[in-house]
């Protein structure tokens, strides 16, 4: 690819974007505008090579197409639910791609994006949203927790994970995820106290994505939610966390100061759930179409795109090669996900317990009889 | 041969001792367990001497105490996190029935949570509120969790020790009102394995179970009773999930009558389990319906109450005549 040749080329600029924005936040670390436009931040800079600017777009087309290949899956009765993570390409994927491989993740059950850059495979993902699995993946090899569904409970785990990583003497750091709706759990308030009084090297990394299902911030917090991390004793700041460049270069910093002992950060990605909270709601009856609308210009995807292309560091050979990715990603997907096979039934009384009781092995036994009981399988 | 007289506490301190002992990873969290040694004692002395790191003081969150040693296990520790008081659980019931309890089936095995969780419980020692709870039905319903009671000081230094060296996550009951009760202890004999339940009188009329604070008082009734001419085979079920059923079918198969005893509540406690098991077991060798004593359907009464709540020796017995009368 030439890209000497292409610099002044601007490819699908963002739609609506002559039209006005909301208010600049102050203390919104941006680093890349919606419009595109490359913009330095007075504590966190980000040096970063064109290849892995590259690799950053490929991420976020490659985790929305997945997004969007689910949905459909589920729409078609593939998988029981979806939980969409449209609008928050950028925060998980710069978080994600902040992680150095000995680092451990502890998503909530959105962060696809995450599990994206830990290498999980997405059919593994996708085996929890069809019912074939309760985890899916290895969360040991992966350095990425299974999906914790119960709101808030894994900040504890990444907190007390944490603690473990101080005891072994090792330079790791822990990033726990959460939602707004999460910061009102108690769970939640004392994981941030334990990390606090312990310096723990746990980093939480909240994706505010303005509603708790059905409910706005304003029913969670009278302050924004980064604040609230002064109440703890621990530094927090809030991103834009449409802005991949933003938020991998303040996880990053986050992230190194965990490993060097310096405690936990509350990091705040301000973003937008584009879609439903998961594909068994319906957005419409809770938010208006014109606030949607007006997050659309500031689509995680198309300002890295436009800065990307004004700044020739791609062009259309790279964005139709990400696009043919996709194609190919969402083909395997689809093809992976209808012929993924049922579990066999009795894999449900073996994990239970790491020593078998003899009661379940009695229940187990008992399953099976029954089930051989019917000739030629009827029953 | 090493024989001690221990208490129920200083054989559970003991027993805590050489499980940190034997393995670098054993941390013991909880409220007040560090420099005070904890509320009862237990803990006395181990973070003088183990620093720390692996005798915590916590903050006070029953819940945070819980997720942090879902982490830390994660991690490759073994917590034994103790709760205060049975009635404080509560806080840390979703870090256990959600997490603790599921998360080695939610991950195929993957991830093993070799947690401990001591809870002081039972009444009877004139306490506020809150202080004198038996929860342990709500933990024997939860799948992936075991559940263990003990009753003396031998099972008390033996058993913290297995179930620290356990894979599985345990809620281990401490009778706490028995805490001062003194037996002799063999520090280095062949324990008995921590899943079984045990005959501990032999007897020929009804047979009578319990465990933890219970035992006592039924073996208090079978001598009462003996002296009557009547012969109460009791077992100390020591067990409660999974429960070791077979030397109780055994012996109802015998006796024909069965009498079972807890402090918790009888509805859906753990009694309502065991005489749905035995009666399907043990349906053609009963002369009479399972019996169960237990605490009545009411919130935990105030103090000057509870003699008249907990079961004494004239309930079981009580229980026993009516037993024999059928």
């Amino acid at each position: 690819m030439s890209l000497s040749s292409v610099t002044t080329e601007v490819v699908d600029p963002i739609p609506g974007a002559e039209a006005p924005h909301l208010p600049q936040q102050p203390d919104l670390v941006q680093l890349l505008t919606p419009e595109g436009e490359r913009v330095e931040h007075p504590e966190y800079s980000l040096s970063i090579s064109d290849d892995e600017l590259r690799g950053l777009y490929r991420d976020l087309v490659l985790v929305r197409r997945w997004d969007v290949e689910a949905t459909a899956l589920q729409r078609q009765g593939e998988l029981g639910i979806w939980a969409s993570l449209l609008g928050q390409e950028a925060a998980q994927i710069g978080a994600g791609r902040a992680l150095q491989p000995d680092d451990m993740a502890f998503p909530t059950y959105r962060e696809h994006g995450v599990a994206w850059t830990r290498g999980v495979d997405p059919l593994d993902v996708i085996s929890l949203f069809r019912g074939v699995d309760n985890g899916g993946w290895d969360p040991v090899a992966t350095h990425f927790n299974l999906y914790t569904v119960v709101i808030g409970a894994q900040t504890l785990h990444a907190t007390g994970y944490a603690m473990g990583v101080q005891r072994d003497g090792a330079e790791t750091a822990v990033l726990a995820f959460l939602g707004d709706g999460a910061t009102s759990q108690g769970e939640v308030n004392e994981s941030m106290i334990w990390a606090a009084s312990f310096s723990a090297p746990v980093v939480f990394f909240c994706q505010n994505n303005q509603y708790a299902i059905s409910v706005p911030l304003e029913r969670q917090s009278r302050v924004p939610l980064y604040q609230r991390a002064a109440g703890f004793g621990f530094p927090g700041v809030r991103v834009d966390g449409n802005d991949v460049l933003a938020v991998l270069a303040v996880t990053r910093a986050a992230l190194a100061a965990a490993r060097e002992g310096q405690g936990p950060t509350f990091i705040e990605a301000f973003t937008y759930r584009m879609g439903a909270h998961t594909t068994s709601d319906d957005p419409t009856r809770y938010r208006l179409a014109s606030e949607l609308e007006e997050w659309k210009l500031r689509d995680p995807i198309a300002r890295l795109k436009v800065h990307l292309s004004r700044s020739g560091i791609a062009d259309h050979h790279f964005f139709d090669s990400v696009e043919r990715a996709a194609d190919e990603l969402a083909t395997r997907i689809r093809s992976g996900t209808v012929e993924m096979p049922d579990p066999p039934a009795t894999a449900m009384f073996d994990s239970v317990y790491a020593e078998q009781t003899p009661h379940l092995a009695q229940q187990r036994a008992a399953f099976v009889a029954y089930h051989e009981s019917f000739e030629g399988g009827e029953r | 041969m090493s024989t001690e007289t221990l208490t129920i506490g200083k054989a559970l301190n003991l027993g805590l001792r050489r499980a940190m002992e034997d393995d670098a990873k054993v941390v013991l969290m909880g409220e007040d367990i560090g420099r005070l040694g904890g509320v009862f004692r237990i803990t006395d002395g181990l973070q003088k001497d183990f620093g720390e790191d692996r005798v915590v003081d916590t903050p006070l969150a029953e819940a945070g105490i819980l997720g942090t040693a879902v982490g830390l296990a994660m991690r490759g520790y073994r917590p034994v996190c103790e709760i205060q008081f049975d009635g404080f659980v509560f806080p840390a019931y979703n870090q256990i029935v959600t997490q603790v309890a599921k998360i080695h089936a939610r991950s195929r095995g993957k991830l093993a949570m070799p947690i401990v969780i001591r809870i002081p419980f039972g009444g009877g020692i004139g306490a506020v509120e809150h202080h004198s709870e038996s929860p342990e039905a709500y933990f024997a319903h939860t799948a992936g969790l075991k559940v263990v009671a003990v009753s003396n000081p031998v099972d008390a230094y033996w058993g913290i020790q297995q179930a620290i060296a356990h894979p599985d996550p345990i809620v281990f009951l401490e009778p706490k009102r028995r805490y001062w009760e003194k037996a002799a202890v063999d520090t280095d004999a062949t324990p008995d394995p921590l899943f079984a339940s045990r005959v501990v009188r032999g007897g020929d009329d009804v047979t009578v179970l319990a465990y933890g604070p219970m035992v006592k008082t039924v073996l208090q009734a079978a001598e009462a009773v003996a002296e009557e001419g009547r012969s109460l085979e009791v077992i100390d079920l020591r067990t409660l999930s999974p429960l070791d059923l077979d030397p109780v079918f055994e012996s109802v198969r015998r006796t024909g009558r069965c009498v079972v005893v807890h402090e918790a509540p009888v509805t859906l406690g753990l009694g309502a389990e065991i005489a749905a098991r035995v009666t399907e077991t043990c349906f053609y060798s009963l002369e009479a319906p399972v019996l169960r004593v237990g605490g009545y359907d009411t919130p935990y009464p105030p103090a000057k109450l509870e003699e008249e709540y907990l079961p004494d020796l004239d309930r079981v017995l009580d229980a026993v005549d009516r037993a024999m009368g059928f």
